[in-house]
């Protein structure tokens, strides 16, 4: 896959990471505003395609990439599924269990266990998509060859 | 406010009807993309911004793979030869979709109607605000009340995304 | 009512395609319009008219009415699950195209040997 001009790799190069920021945003906000982790990792996915999209596939290396998005999304699903057992642990005995204060509604600190579900499923959906679409890059180019 | 939407709705029908016949692929997958932005409007318009803050980005993403497939490969849509046993898939399958539309006509007859939607558990969830400390009622019901849909979704996703590295890879070892 | 009949009209659109069509990106195509269609019907079940979005300000128990949070959480989790098996078709569609270089139906079952 090649690349674009050098207009609109700088221009992506900036516009990146403020998408990526606005995704870290929805996700960390997600008991607060619209959204959650579902949005926010699709954005932060996006941010990433974006970047390869206009960059050409030598940008990055791609083998390496996959791999490591890949570990990213099963380390992700297994914190989420630690932290939904430790309410077995902690307090009653109840899968999911909301175990942490629940703070006053309306501040960034409240909400108990729902922030932590909201960052781990925040990077297991980015990390999904971003491993999907890296797998239908190394497939082109596997097949251009 | 409902006319609104049934004008929209009305839109996605004819988009999702030019979708299906198009001669040119690249045209179909662009009138489908016309179909799920219509969606964001509707769903903005039932005051639900969660999912269509999920749904603008979830279509953008799946118009780049479409595009990706469809300029990989042939754009054409195949030539259309008109003969007798297409005429006849066409209307078994109007019959089918008539046959559907009857029994859904009389599904939806005990349902309350548009707007007038009973509140038994919605009472229940926006009191619960109370209890998760999450304002965002959305929030709530996914990772408090029925946190095990939303850990099934994520297996779900999981389970997809191996699957599609697996089927790239079959012949990458030989 | 009239919506719920014309949201189902738009699911059969979706049947139609899936029914007559021989290429595969149109088989997709027309499996992602039915999802779009049951979105549609699951959130307007839970509308409320005159309702408010169910974000609250402060206060705990709203004033005004809020719609129904719980369809939305369904159709939240639906979306992302539409996403990963639409990537599964098209990952499908792609390999039979290599491997029989065309999207036709009819064509693939006939050189199936």
């Amino acid at each position: 896959m090649w690349g674009m001009s050098v207009i609109v790799k700088k221009i992506t190069q900036l516009m990146c990471a403020l998408i990526f920021v606005y995704g870290i945003y929805i996700i960390t906000h997600g008991h607060l505003t619209p959204g959650g982790g579902f949005a926010g990792g699709a954005l932060v996915a996006g941010a990433f395609i974006l970047l390869i999209l206009a960059n050409g596939s030598e940008y990055v290396r791609l083998k390496k990439q996959e791999e490591g998005s890949s570990m990213m999304e099963s380390a992700a699903l297994i914190a989420a599924l630690v932290l939904a057992s430790s309410g077995l642990i902690a307090g009653s005995m109840v899968f999911f269990n909301n175990f942490l204060p629940a703070g006053i509604p309306g501040q960034l600190a409240s909400g108990g266990v729902i922030p932590f579900f909201n960052i781990f499923i925040g990077i297991k959906v980015a990390a999904a998509l971003l491993t999907i679409f890296l797998a239908l890059v190394i497939y082109r180019e596997d097949i251009s060859k | 406010m409902e006319l609104m939407l049934a004008v929209i709705l009305g839109f996605m029908i004819i988009a999702a009807i030019y979708a299906i016949h198009a001669k040119d692929l690249l045209s179909a997958i662009i009138a489908q993309g016309f179909v799920g932005y219509g969606l964001v409007i509707c769903f903005l318009l039932l005051r639900a911004p969660d999912i269509a803050l999920v749904q603008i980005v979830v279509e953008t993403i799946t118009l780049i793979f479409m595009v990706a497939v469809v300029l990989d490969s042939t754009r054409k849509e195949l030539d259309v030869q008109v003969d007798r046993k297409q005429y006849r898939i066409a209307g078994l399958s109007v019959l089918f979709m008539l046959v559907l539309l009857f029994y859904f006509n009389r599904i939806i007859a005990p349902l309350d109607g548009f707007g007038e939607h009973s509140m038994r558990m919605a009472e229940a969830y926006a009191e619960g605000a109370g209890q998760t400390g999450a304002i965002n009622l959305v929030a709530g019901v996914l990772w408090d009340f029925r946190g095990y849909d939303t850990l099934g979704e994520a297996v779900v996703l999981f389970a997809a995304a191996i699957g599609v590295v697996t089927i790239f890879r079959l012949t990458g070892k030989n | 009512m009239t919506l719920f009949i014309m949201c189902f009209l738009l699911f059969l659109t979706g049947i139609y395609g899936v029914l007559t069509r021989r290429n595969l990106i149109k088989v997709v195509i027309s499996l992602t319009i039915m999802e779009f269609s049951l979105f549609l019907m699951l959130a307007m079940i839970g509308y409320i008219s005159g309702g408010e979005a169910p974000i609250l300000a402060g206060t705990i128990i709203p004033a005004a009415p809020v719609v129904d949070p719980l369809p939305q959480a369904m159709v939240l989790t639906a979306i992302v699950i539409a996403l990963a098996t639409n990537a599964m078709l098209l990952t499908i569609a792609i390999r039979l195209y290599k491997k029989y270089g065309t999207f036709d139906i009819r064509e693939i079952n006939e050189l199936k040997g």
